[in-house]
């Protein structure tokens, strides 16, 4: 059975990490299996942890009382889920839920929050990691708004 | 050019707004054409507008093409029914340099009606029309629904690598939500042999450039098909010139490293 130090390595979002630092990072992490329509966050919920996605997909969703759940985006291998534990009050702003058998890795966040505070080199090396991936996500959103696949209507000017 | 007139053998919707025309000539003198060309198809009474051809490379010289209501010729074009005919000038413009793709990591990118252009480049790939090492077409799309050619994105899953994103689902959808850009990041290239060819909307087109540079893909390898309004589409009357370009004669697909400086720049 695979160690977490090696789990860690093999994903993207902590690759070229120092071997040392991947093994302080390992102490916080657990694997975890959730099967298909099992919640690995739920809104408003306390957000202990993030996950790092081996192989699944995990809908990001929010509800709308008249439409039912309402999927933002999916996330695959390789993505990360989950910075409310970033930040006070440490609580998942979406459902996070998973559509086919996830195998992930499960980091607990006040862990980590701990060990970054303890090691603000470290610390820094993942907020430039998070960061880059808030980043990611914002410009998706972004784009995703823009409706560029849209029928235009007659006054505006895409047309693909 | 005087336009040849065309009958509709057969009309397809594919999702409202957006139809097939298949295509027959009423006389048996049509010129063959390259992947990525277009024809100017003459809505009787409406005008005429510049559309890819999405179709297989033919003998008869039936022609394919697939279409969204616009304005006032698209919706003509869209009140045409089967045996109803059409005038065709064409084929026009450079196509894709699929002898530039022989052997190398081919990514198609298409978003929404641009996989239209690219099909036949995906007709030609799987009938071997090119030796290529890999092959990726990247979709995405609004919504499932608004996809085109569904019966043969399923049909191509098992031939090449499909990866399709829309940016709305419900729970049925097996692909991404989200934009076509996020699967694209994900994705492992050889920049050294990739050739991407990528068409779709120009927002979609530059963050997809955006992100194939940043995986190092050359900007000599990355090439895309441009639109712009067109009348005699023999690079003459000055209607689709794009910097030192016309799209109809120069392009419509032209090498990013070529025209970096003009895609960049706004309201051109
Ligand atoms: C090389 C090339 C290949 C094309 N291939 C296809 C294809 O395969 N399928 C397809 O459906 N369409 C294709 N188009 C686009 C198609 O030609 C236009 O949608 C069509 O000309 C619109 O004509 P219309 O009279 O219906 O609309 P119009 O009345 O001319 O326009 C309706 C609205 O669309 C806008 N518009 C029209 N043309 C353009 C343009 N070129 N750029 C930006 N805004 C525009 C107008 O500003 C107006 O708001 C292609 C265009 C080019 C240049
Ligand atoms: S359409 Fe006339 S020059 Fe291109």
């Amino acid at each position: 059975m695979q160690k977490i130090p090696d789990m860690l390595r093999e994903h993207p979002f902590f690759r070229d990490l120092a071997p040392a630092d991947l093994e302080f990072i390992a102490g916080c992490g657990e694997n975890a299996i959730y099967a298909a329509g099992d919640y690995l966050a739920q809104e408003n919920e306390p957000a202990d942890y993030f996950f790092l996605i081996r192989k699944g997909r995990v809908a990001v969703e929010t509800y709308r009382p008249d439409r039912g759940p309402i999927c933002l985006q999916t996330l695959h291998d390789g993505d990360v889920f989950g910075w409310s534990w970033l930040f006070p009050p440490y609580q998942w702003t979406f459902d996070g839920r998973a559509m086919d058998q996830v195998h992930a890795i499960r980091l607990n966040g006040k862990c980590l929050r701990e060990k970054c505070e303890a090691e603000p080199r470290l610390g820094f090396q993942l907020m430039q990691r998070f960061a880059r991936i808030a980043t990611e996500r914002l410009q998706a959103a972004r784009i995703q708004l823009l409706d560029v696949y849209a029928q235009p209507s007659p006054l505006v000017g895409d047309r693909q | 050019m005087i336009p040849q007139m065309y009958r509709i053998e057969h009309r397809q919707e594919e999702y409202p707004g957006t139809f097939t025309l298949h295509l027959s000539p009423e006389q048996d003198d049509s010129d063959a054409f390259r992947p990525g060309q277009f024809n100017m198809l003459y809505a009787f009474g409406a005008g005429e507008v510049p559309i890819s051809m999405s179709g297989p490379e033919s003998r008869d010289g039936s022609l394919v093409h697939t279409i969204r209501t616009q304005g006032q010729v698209t919706a003509a074009l869209e009140r045409l029914r089967r045996g109803d005919q059409v005038g065709v000038r064409g084929p026009f413009g450079n196509g894709w340099p699929l002898e530039i793709a022989a052997g190398s990591d081919l990514v198609i990118i298409a978003g929404g009606l641009g996989l239209a252009p690219l099909r036949p480049v995906i007709y030609s790939v799987l009938r071997s029309g090119i030796q290529t090492s890999r092959v990726r077409l990247f979709y995405g799309a609004r919504r499932p629904a608004e996809r085109l050619f569904q019966s043969e994105l399923e049909r191509w899953m098992q031939a090449l690598e499909l990866v399709q994103s829309v940016d709305h689902a419900v729970d049925e959808w097996q692909g991404h939500i989200g934009v076509i850009t996020d699967p694209l990041q994900a994705a492992e290239f050889d920049a050294a042999r990739t050739v991407a060819f990528v068409c779709g909307p120009e927002i979609m087109m530059r963050f997809c450039i955006r992100t194939l540079r940043q995986a190092g893909v050359p900007e000599s390898a990355i090439f895309l098909s441009m639109e712009r309004n067109m009348k005699c589409a023999t690079g003459h009357c000055g209607h689709c010139q794009w910097g030192p370009n016309f799209v109809c004669k120069d392009g419509p697909v032209f090498c990013y490293g070529d025209i970096r400086q003009w895609f960049n720049i706004r309201a051109l």
